[in-house]
């Protein structure tokens, strides 16, 4: 072995290299790209993307699969026939891949035109409150977004100018699609069971049992995530706690409280929900995705879930997939259901085409590009009304969102409450539904993020 | 009279000259190795987001990782995985490799070839692979149900007292091997002589192994040890594909807080802290093993 006279005497040169690499980086981490200062409305808007000179637009979205990737293709095509004078460079990369890499390029000195940011704090927040996303109030006043979009949709992508404020001050970004989380469920079953869809949430809770009782799987759920039963808790709150008071909380605003006798209330009734074996065996090891699928093979009555699992669903459950909204505590009750939108396009404060980013965020977003949306079976976030569509799976989804937008019952995914809340909140419920804690100790957990967060920002 | 002096020297005096050879290479070190660790251990020092400019905050990071409940269970995790990534293997490849090489096994090479071969596979085909096998209604479960154990079936990896064993023998699956094969490595190189001259002296086969075979290899066991043990210290991608750290945070272990924070919260600063801390805890563990079995050596 060597002889540990000669180790130690290379010891310090390394330390002194190590010492040199660190003198070499002794600023602040962030210092060499210092932000653009959000700059306020550009002063004078061109519309006419015609007019703007070559341009190359560099695009980063996350619609790599089936139809997302389909209608992503067919509008930029279009959009490079209308105007040849825009070059589109489309960088294309899943949710995760783009999530993670987002916050480096759009650090550095180059970043893309136009990116898919995440709604949340801890993205689209984040990247506003170091001023890296451009205001686009003054377009939406001169393409007339605002006539476009429901109020209910757009404040999922706004901010204050110092991003501590979600939900209101500025518009940061235009989704192409919406999402809303309901009740899927299998009408060949419902019919063997003697049961119809349910009007009420009682309903829902009685034909819960019925399945049950006759050795069915009455919802089917995969919890080993983390994150599916945010979406089973969300729609349980929705029949106990008003809709104002859930929206206050998603967005994180100071005064909300989850220590409430409704939310209680709530993840009592998700706790009801185990005891009375309404969810699969071992449902906390069992992934989303197979447990969507089994549903889709036929085992399970209620799957609640997001819309966008429609066009897999309906492949694979064909005419026998039926989607409502959460019935509510009565059947005439004003609809309230977890739900939102897909990422929103943003435009970034150092493009130097923030005109032309504009002018390619409208044309993915208009009128004609909800239709090319639909026929690629995506659910389009806007004129959702105006589309037609056989009926089916496809239409109960397309009426469960138009009624749910235009009554302004579309809650907010409580992930979105604080930066760390997905985390809090997936790990709790895991430990609701195991049972591990109480619901007061559930809440207490959930409070205590809250807390933290809201009284700090 | 020049050349008279530097044959008079050992090669590389004086000192300066040696260096002057090594900076190329230390060059390239300091760039790729050294800057990044500098870089990490300077973030660590910051309250940053990873977008804005970051504000000094001294040995705060450092101080959360002690206060954190949640990451102190995090470092205990990646200990208890240390017994199923290194431990166990360890003991099972010894018990393997003595039989192995004792018996003179027919096609040896095609049986080390796969009890090697875990170590091939990607990790991240290895953990999707072993979720389906812990599913609910997986291959684990179907087992035990055709042995008429139903009762013992559940969500492996969903259930809060089975997930972190769970995770743990996947590891034990992918690192015997390696042990195995480093180990018989070992052992065929030992003279078979001194098998002989303890036959002689009446030892049995398991005085045999304890007496000639365990000794022998005890450098193969420093290394075995040193990868295992770093491989179980800085498990990330198995956790991260196969329960995210759930059910709860039952199974989260150093590694994948570093990316969790990082990417997932934008808490760049205190990422780089847990990072510091892990490298320097595997690197005082494998410091601690190797010297440990130099000192046997001599």
């Amino acid at each position: 072995m060597t002889p540990s006279t000669r180790r130690s005497g290379r010891t310090p040169a390394i330390a002194l290299l190590a010492a040199a690499a660190l003198a070499l980086t002794a600023c602040a981490p962030g210092s060499s790209a210092p932000p653009a200062p959000p700059s306020q409305a550009p002063s004078a808007v061109r519309t006419d993307a015609a007019a703007l000179g070559d341009v190359t637009l560099t695009v980063w979205d996350q619609e790599v699969r089936g139809g997302q990737a389909a209608q992503m293709k067919q509008l930029n095509d279009a959009f490079q026939a209308k105007y040849p004078n825009i070059k589109l460079n489309r960088v294309s990369r899943s949710f995760d891949d783009l999530n993670t890499t987002l916050r480096l390029a759009l650090s550095g000195n180059e970043p893309p035109d136009v990116v898919e940011a995440n709604n949340g704090r801890s993205s689209m927040g984040a990247f506003v409150k170091a001023g890296q996303l451009l205001p686009l109030d003054a377009y939406a006043d001169a393409y007339g977004w605002k006539r476009r979009y429901p109020e209910s949709v757009l404040r999922y992508s706004r901010y204050s100018a110092d991003g501590k404020l979600f939900g209101e001050g500025n518009l940061y970004g235009l989704p192409q699609v919406g999402e809303v989380v309901g009740v899927f469920y299998n009408k060949a079953k419902l019919g063997k069971l003697g049961l119809r869809p349910p009007a009420t949430w009682a309903d829902f809770e009685t034909a819960l049992g019925t399945a049950k009782t006759a050795g069915e799987v009455p919802l089917q759920l995969g919890n080993l995530d983390k994150w599916p039963a945010i979406h089973v808790f969300g729609t349980v709150q929705g029949r106990h706690v008003p809709a104002d008071q859930i929206s206050a909380l998603a967005f994180g605003r100071k005064g909300a409280s989850w220590t409430t006798p409704e939310n209680t209330a709530a993840a009592e009734q998700l706790v009801g929900w185990v005891d009375k074996g309404y969810f699969g065996k071992g449902f906390n090891g069992q992934g989303y995705d197979p447990a969507w699928q089994a549903f889709g093979k036929g085992e399970g009555v209620f799957l609640i879930a997001g819309t966008w699992l429609l066009a897999d669903l309906e492949k694979a459950l064909g005419d026998d997939l039926g989607f409502m909204l959460p019935p509510g505590v009565s059947a005439g009750a004003a609809p309230v259901a977890t739900g939102g939108t897909g990422l929103p396009f943003a435009i970034t404060a150092k493009s130097p085409h923030p005109d032309a980013a504009a002018a390619y965020v409208d044309f993915i977003t208009s009128a004609d590009a909800m239709k090319v949306l639909t026929s690629t079976g995506n659910l389009p976030v806007a004129e959702t009304g105006q589309q037609s569509v056989q009926a089916g799976p496809q239409q109960d989804v397309f009426t469960a969102f138009g009624t749910v937008t235009g009554k302004d019952g579309l809650v907010p995914y409580l992930d979105y409450a604080t930066p760390t809340f997905a985390d809090t909140l997936g790990a709790a419920l895991q430990d609701l539904l195991a049972k591990k804690v109480t619901p007061q100790e559930f809440l207490a957990t959930l409070e205590k993020d809250y807390k933290t967060f809201t009284e700090s920002n | 009279m020049a050349r008279g002096r530097a044959a008079g020297r050992p090669p590389g005096e004086p000192r300066r000259v040696a260096y002057l050879y090594l900076l190329p290479a230390l060059v390239v070190y300091a760039a790729f190795l050294l800057f990044p660790i500098g870089r990490a251990v300077q973030f660590s020092l910051y309250d940053w987001d990873g977008l804005s400019v970051g504000r000094w905050a001294g040995l705060d990071n450092y101080a959360a990782i002690i206060a954190d409940e949640g990451l102190r269970d995090a470092f205990g995790h990646a200990l208890v995985l240390v017994v199923f990534y290194a431990l166990i293997p360890l003991a099972v490849g010894l018990a393997l490799a003595a039989v192995l090489n004792h018996a003179k096994v027919r096609g040896l090479g095609f049986f080390r070839t796969v009890v090697f071969l875990p170590q091939v596979v990607a990790m991240v085909v290895v953990a999707v692979a072993w979720r389906r096998v812990y599913a609910p209604d997986g291959t684990l479960n179907a087992l035990l149900g055709a042995l008429g154990l139903e009762s013992l079936t559940r969500g492996w990896l969903g259930d809060y007292a089975f997930a972190l064993p769970a995770v743990g023998v996947v590891g034990t699956w992918v690192e015997t091997g390696l042990v195995t094969v480093l180990l018989l490595a070992g052992m065929s190189r030992v003279p078979p002589d001194l098998y002989e001259a303890a036959r002689l002296d009446g030892a049995g086969a398991v005085r045999e192994f304890f007496a000639v075979t365990l000794p022998s290899v005890r450098g193969e066991i420093a290394v075995a040890l040193t990868l295992t043990v770093i491989a179980a210290l800085r498990t990330f991608d198995l956790v991260y594909v196969t329960t995210r750290g759930g059910p709860g945070t039952s199974t989260t272990v150093p590694s994948y807080e570093v990316y969790h924070r990082a990417f997932g919260l934008g808490q760049v600063g205190s990422a780089a802290a847990v990072g510091v801390t892990l490298a320097l805890l595997i690197f005082v563990i494998s410091f601690g093993i190797n010297r440990f079995a130099d000192r046997g050596l001599t």
